[in-house]
């Protein structure tokens, strides 16, 4: 696929390593600062695994690749997610 | 965590096909059984994975088309919509080879953004393009259980008249429809894609703060969302979902 979706198509693969849904909390790129809900970030489902990237600076913010025995999350471009309590 | 239970870890389950429903000449609706189903909100979708016999896995997004917990057009069970993609690698599957009695390996309900709650105060528009119907099917038939058909608009883009998916139901509707036709259309319609003058004629206007759902192919997501922005709706208000990469569906 040469064009991507978004954070949505992310939710099953989250859902997975995350106790709570993160499409909808808030993420700030750590490269330009932009803060948006995960749902609206760009996500490229042809690399191996997922890479989402910041709709304002294009940086890549989250990483998810599968083996069969383990999964790698990679956060390092994101400065923070902030999730409601409960 | 204290006070909130963890929940348990997304599991596979095996849902089984339990009726299939023809849409239109290209897109059927699967009715699935699944066993422990917790209930969904609508608007939220889940994967569905096929295993090859040699061990080889697809996996694809299909949103849920009925609303939780019933409603006199979905039944208490989770109906998926999908529409064939030429040369797909999953869809055709779905839509012209599984049947019913059929075994379907799913996992969900996810999303949390892309959804309505009826608690949620506010009219609701929804903006579709194609198969970008399905989530939004189950907004309107979600708002339609809590009586709130006056809160809700749709403006529904498609090809053609035979392309519309629900088009018995949504003839019913007492919610505000508006249709797009890209190709062909009624006799004396317009034919062309959504832009502002459409919007502006069709669509909640910006200052009544409606909640905007805007769900189809990438670009029509792109071209709708910056069409409403333009016309003054708060972009916060405006939740988009992507349903895949070419302009097709509509
Ligand atoms: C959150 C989410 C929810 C979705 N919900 C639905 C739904 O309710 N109903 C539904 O029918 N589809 C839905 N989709 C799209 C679905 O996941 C698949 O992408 C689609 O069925 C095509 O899969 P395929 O394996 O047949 O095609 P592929 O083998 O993946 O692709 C074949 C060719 O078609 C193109 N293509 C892929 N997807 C699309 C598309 N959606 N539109 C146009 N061209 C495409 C590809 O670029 C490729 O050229 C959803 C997608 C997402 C991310
Ligand atoms: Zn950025």
């Amino acid at each position: 696929m040469s064009t991507y979706l978004d954070g949505n198509a992310a939710a099953g693969a989250l859902r997975e390593v995350f106790a709570v849904d993160i499409t909808s909390a808030s993420a700030r790129c750590g490269g330009c600062g932009q803060t948006g809900v995960f749902a609206e970030v760009r996500l490229y489902v042809d690399a191996p695994g997922l890479v989402a990237r910041c709709p304002g600076c294009d940086a890549v913010l989250m990483r998810v690749v599968k083996t069969d025995t383990d999964t790698y999350l990679d956060l390092q471009g994101l400065s923070y997610l902030k999730l409601p309590n409960g | 965590m204290a006070g909130t239970a963890l929940r348990g870890r997304l599991t596979w389950r095996v849902a089984t096909v339990s009726a299939v429903r023809e849409e239109t000449q290209t897109a059927r609706t699967l009715v699935l059984d699944v066993p422990d189903w917790p209930g969904h909100l609508a608007g939220q979708h889940v994967d569905v994975r096929l295993t090859a016999p040699d061990g080889y896995r697809a996996m694809r997004s299909y949103s849920i088309a009925s609303a939780w917990p019933s409603s006199p057009a979905g039944g208490a069970k989770v109906d998926l919509t999908v529409e064939q993609v030429p040369d797909g690698e999953v869809s055709p599957y779905l839509g012209q080879v599984i049947g019913v009695g059929d075994p379907l390996e799913i996992r969900g309900p996810v999303g949390g953004w892309f959804v309505w709650r009826p608690e949620q105060p506010g009219p609701i528009q929804l903006i579709g393009g194609g198969s970008g119907m399905v989530p939004l099917m189950a907004i309107l038939r979600a708002a339609e259980l809590a009586g709130r058909q006056p809160d809700v608009r749709l403006l529904y883009s498609v090809r053609r008249p035979e392309s519309v998916l629900y088009a018995g139901e949504l003839a019913r509707s007492k919610s505000e429809i508006a249709f797009a036709y890209t190709r062909e259309g009624p006799a004396g319609e317009r034919i062309g894609r959504i832009d502002a003058e459409v919007l502006a004629r069709s669509a909640w206007s910006p200052d009544v703060g409606a909640t905007v759902y805007v769900c189809g192919p990438t670009p029509f997501v792109e071209t709708v969302a910056d069409l409403l922005v333009a016309a003054g709706h708060d972009p916060a208000q405006v939740r988009t979902e992507r349903f895949g990469p070419s302009g097709g569906g509509r």
